[in-house]
């Protein structure tokens, strides 16, 4: 990380002054993590019933959350709401920040590899502790007892409604961040949550698993074109094949269609579910990313090391469900994905990609690992209509549209120069063109008579070509 | 070849990165003020704790030991122009061949009694902030400040966001009323007053009260006579070029170091620009001191081409500014006064929200468009330099306004309302044109 130069202050410059509405609502809030944490515990409790602790625990989380956010904004004139995000604990890397970035990363743990400390019942047995208190609503949901993976897209969901809201009410005066945020809310808890469950419960033919959320396209869904995955939606009936065409249909026309028209946005930022929550969660966290030119050449290298990695796999995976054969020289199709789904979609993805959002930045699965997103950026680099316009010579080099780009674009390196920014990491999600206080910055689609493409070269820095 | 440049704010960075561009010539940027350039108009951001320090700085700090740019940090004390020597504070000297004078301004002090007192500031500089951040690092119950201006509302803002009270005296009868039309101006003081600020408008300070150890206690309004308590007094009346240490040389200054259009001082190999400059004979229609931060840029590439042996006239085209006050953003093309000459009328719309408006100058008689400033509305720059070069009328600039459109997408747009305003101001029916046209239509389907 690099060094940051503190705060100048000398005394605390933001002091808390918190109102009475503020501090009844954190009070609330408090109340439901509690609640989390006795269910959690409830591992060494197992005959306890935590069960009816989920509507409360669920409502105050809520109820708390978004009284804060009417406590803190009602009263302000609408605009850019971004005082003391440096100075902040929880926002600059201070304790509050440490904090949550070790419980989140922890949770992911324990999730991914020992579910069993959240209560997973093993081999059949009975849920206990935090997926006992989810078996309920699993039950009237998907008509199965909770898994750490329902705990997961509940909460999951849950957070991206809440803080979701919170985003809107920021933003009020901004009619494309509120257009964008009602999107992913929406198709995270329609095409995550609801319909997948829904589907799981109407599917009783006892066909096995198969991912059922419409968006989670190939590869951020790795696991599309593995053989077990092919054969159960060769073998779910109507709904499996359709899923599978739909699958394939995503991958190589709609999306290449979509992203085309509107830049990898369309995706990333208005229907992704690990966008989803980046922009509503995460949102406290995006002028962490780092904007320097080491981490650009960093997140070239790794994102596309990972996309050449899952081709590969991809590759065994369809050879071998062709032909039998998992070998292939020294390469064997069951362990190349293991390793993947163990590094890059336990690991990267979950773990780092959430758990380091009050370290990194709320975006670091989507700048330096995902596939999805390099698939999606070299189509957005090299033949989308969508680019950042910069008006005239307005800008003042400010800094507040780098600052706050989640994907560690240094926008201003283009901005003050006149350049439109057409950069593969880009999600569109319009929030450097938000902070611009001289209205320099536009995300556009419409047709591109000159769109112009820069670079701005490693080894000699920044080209001065003005 | 040794290219000395005294000031690292936007004029002396740009002229050292085109010289750079141009030559191999050795380059030794100066400043006391920090070590590295950095963007003074995002001084208040860092005190909202929008930005850190770093993140003010457009180039990272390897950019300069890989372009060849040498700095050094030092205020330079003496300027002896026949045997081209710097002094600096320190005592070292440096040889140059070409020198670049880019020390930009100092806050205006108009001599008001009081104004030396602990407590009492400008806000331009580094240090400025630095001395604001030590200034309010106590318990402050009332900060005044003084002069209606851009470093005014800044720093009211600033102030604002760490909740210190702020109380604003501005001498003209509305907010900036000096530059700002009137309907622009009210909803300016409109919008202050939303965010609780003490708005006094029309007042003038009369003195700094010290409190018996040499902190201000107290200002005293010349109009009524009232005092007003308060431990921070910010000085923000504008600027003035930073000319002062230069007065006992050779080199030709009156308010700012004198210039010819290609930034040529009195001094042979000497150039000055920015803040600092002052143009003998400026550009038709501009004014001889420019203090924006793209009239720096564009002076700062003047004096690189200048020194490069291109010799390159200052030619800044139409005049254009933006600002934004507290949520309103503001930009202007062409040139709106608060009063027009006989010869110019105004067309003015107003939202229904009291947040955004638009000030269309033209003249009279020839309809020709003469300038437009927007509030709370983003304006293509090319677009209205376009109509300001090809002297278009009023009526098609209003025709054509959705070409010039900038808000981001889904914004409500309020072309139609404009021009519906206007066509029932003047009785008159002109008609929307599409954004694009038919080709452009066209160009939807294919790829440009």
């Amino acid at each position: 990380m690099s060094k940051r130069e503190h705060s100048l202050s000398i005394s605390n410059p933001h002091p808390p002054q918190l109102n009475m509405q503020q501090k009844l609502s954190l009070t609330v809030t408090s109340i439901g993590l509690l609640l989390l944490l006795v269910a959690f515990l409830g591992i060494f409790s197992p005959e306890t019933n935590f069960k009816p602790l989920l509507l409360p625990c669920l409502l105050s989380l809520s109820i708390g959350t978004l009284w804060y956010t009417y406590a803190s904004y009602k009263n302000l004139p609408e605009g850019i709401k971004n005082n003391g995000n440096f100075f902040g604990s929880l926002t600059n890397r201070g304790v509050l920040g440490w904090v949550s970035g070790i419980i989140i990363t922890g949770f992911y743990v324990l999730l991914y590899w020992y579910p069993q400390y959240l209560g997973l019942g093993k081999d059949g047995a009975a849920n206990t502790g935090l997926v006992q208190m989810f078996d309920g609503l699993s039950m009237l949901l998907n008509g199965k007892a909770a898994s750490q993976w329902f705990v997961y897209g509940t909460l999951y969901t849950v957070i991206i409604l809440i803080l979701g809201v919170k985003f809107l009410v920021k933003y009020k005066h901004n009619k494309y961040q509120q257009i964008r945020t009602l999107s992913v809310m929406f198709f995270q808890t329609a095409f995550a949550f609801l319909i997948p469950e829904f589907l799981e419960k109407m599917n009783t033919s006892g066909a096995g698993y198969f991912a059922k959320d419409m968006k989670n396209m190939w590869p951020l869904n790795y696991y599309f074109f593995e053989d077990w995955h092919l054969n159960n939606m060769l073998n779910g009936g109507s709904l499996g094949m359709f899923m599978l065409v739909l699958g394939i249909l995503m991958i190589l026309v709609i999306s290449p269609t979509l992203t085309y028209f509107y830049g990898k946005r369309w995706y990333c930022s208005w229907v992704c579910g690990c966008g989803g929550l980046a922009e509503t969660a995460g949102d406290s966290f995006r002028h962490l990313s780092d904007k320097s030119l080491r981490a650009w050449k960093i997140e070239r290298i790794l994102i596309y090391s990972i996309l050449g990695f899952i081709l590969l796999v991809t590759a065994m995976l369809l050879y071998t469900f062709f032909t039998g054969n998992s070998q292939v020289l020294f390469l064997n199709t069951y362990d190349l994905k293991k390793w993947y789904g163990f590094f890059i979609g336990a690991a990267f993805s979950g773990v780092i990609g959430v758990g380091f959002y009050p370290i990194l930045g709320s975006r670091v699965w989507c700048r330096f690992g995902c596939p999805m997103a390099a698939i999606l950026g070299l189509q957005q680099r090299f033949f989308s209509r969508f680019r950042i316009t910069t008006n005239g010579a307005q800008c003042i080099s400010c800094g507040n549209c780098s600052t706050y780009c989640e994907m560690g674009i240094d926008v201003r390196a283009y901005a003050q120069k006149g350049q439109d920014i057409v950069r593969a990491s880009c999600v569109g999600c319009g929030v450097c063109s938000a902070v611009c206080p001289r209205g320099v910055l536009k995300l556009e689609n419409g047709p591109v008579e000159s769109r112009k493409i820069f670079d701005i070269s490693e080894d000699g820095g920044i080209k001065i070509n003005q | 070849m040794h290219i000395a440049i005294i000031g690292n704010g936007i004029t002396g960075t740009t002229c050292a990165r085109f010289v750079r561009k141009f030559s191999n010539y050795k380059i030794t940027l100066i400043s006391g003020e920090t070590d590295h350039f950095f963007s003074r108009t995002a001084l208040m951001y860092i005190y909202m704790g929008h930005l850190g320090y770093k993140e003010t700085k457009p180039y990272e700090d390897w950019f300069w030991a890989k372009n060849k740019i040498n700095l050094k940090r030092a205020w330079v004390q003496h300027i002896d122009f026949d045997k081209k020597v710097l002094q600096f504070d320190k005592g070292e000297d440096l040889q140059y061949d070409k020198l670049v004078i880019a020390c930009g301004s100092k806050p205006n002090k108009f001599g008001w009694k009081g104004q030396d007192l602990n407590g009492v500031q400008g806000l331009y500089a580094y240090q400025d902030l630095e001395l604001l951040e030590k200034n309010t690092s106590k318990k402050i119950n009332r900060a005044v400040i003084v002069g209606g201006g851009l470093i005014g509302i800044e720093l009211a803002e600033m102030l604002h966001s760490r909740h210190i009270p702020v109380t604003f005296l501005v001498r003209e009868p509305n907010y900036w009323s000096n530059v700002l039309p009137e309907g622009e101006a009210k909803m300016i003081n409109r919008h202050i007053r939303e965010h609780k600020f003490d708005l006094r408008l029309g007042v003038n300070l009369e003195e700094i009260i010290d409190d018996g150890t040499g902190h201000v206690k107290a200002v005293k309004i010349k109009e009524t006579g009232e005092i007003i308590n308060c431990e921070l007094v910010g000085l923000t009346a504008g600027v003035s070029p930073n000319v002062a240490w230069l007065k006992e040389t050779d080199l030709a200054t009156n308010r700012g170091i004198l210039v010819n259009l290609y930034q040529e001082t009195n001094q042979k190999d000497v150039y000055a620009g920015g803040d600092c400059a002052e143009f003998s004979t400026p550009v038709a229609g501009r004014r001889s001191i420019e203090q924006v931060w793209y009239t720096g840029k564009m002076q700062g590439k003047v004096i690189a081409e200048n020194i490069c042996g291109r010799k390159t006239k200052y030619n800044p085209g139409h005049w254009f500014n933006s600002a934004k006050f507290l949520d309103i953003e503001y930009q202007t093309y062409g040139v709106v006064l608060p009063n027009l000459p006989n010869n110019q009328s105004r067309f003015y719309w107003e939202h229904e929200s009291g947040k955004k408006c638009v000030d269309i100058v033209y003249e009279t008689e020839s309809r020709k468009f003469i300038g437009i400033n927007t509030f709370g509305i983003r304006m293509k720059h090319e677009a209205f330099d376009g109509f300001l070069r090809e002297e278009r009328s009023i009526e098609y600039v209003l025709e054509n306004l959705r070409a010039a459109a900038f808000d981001p997408e889904f914004y409500q747009q309020h072309e139609q309302e404009i021009l519906d305003e206007f066509n029932k101001q003047t009785a008159s029916n002109l008609q929307l044109k599409a954004k694009y046209g038919l080709r452009g239509f066209l160009s939807l389907f294919g790829k440009g």
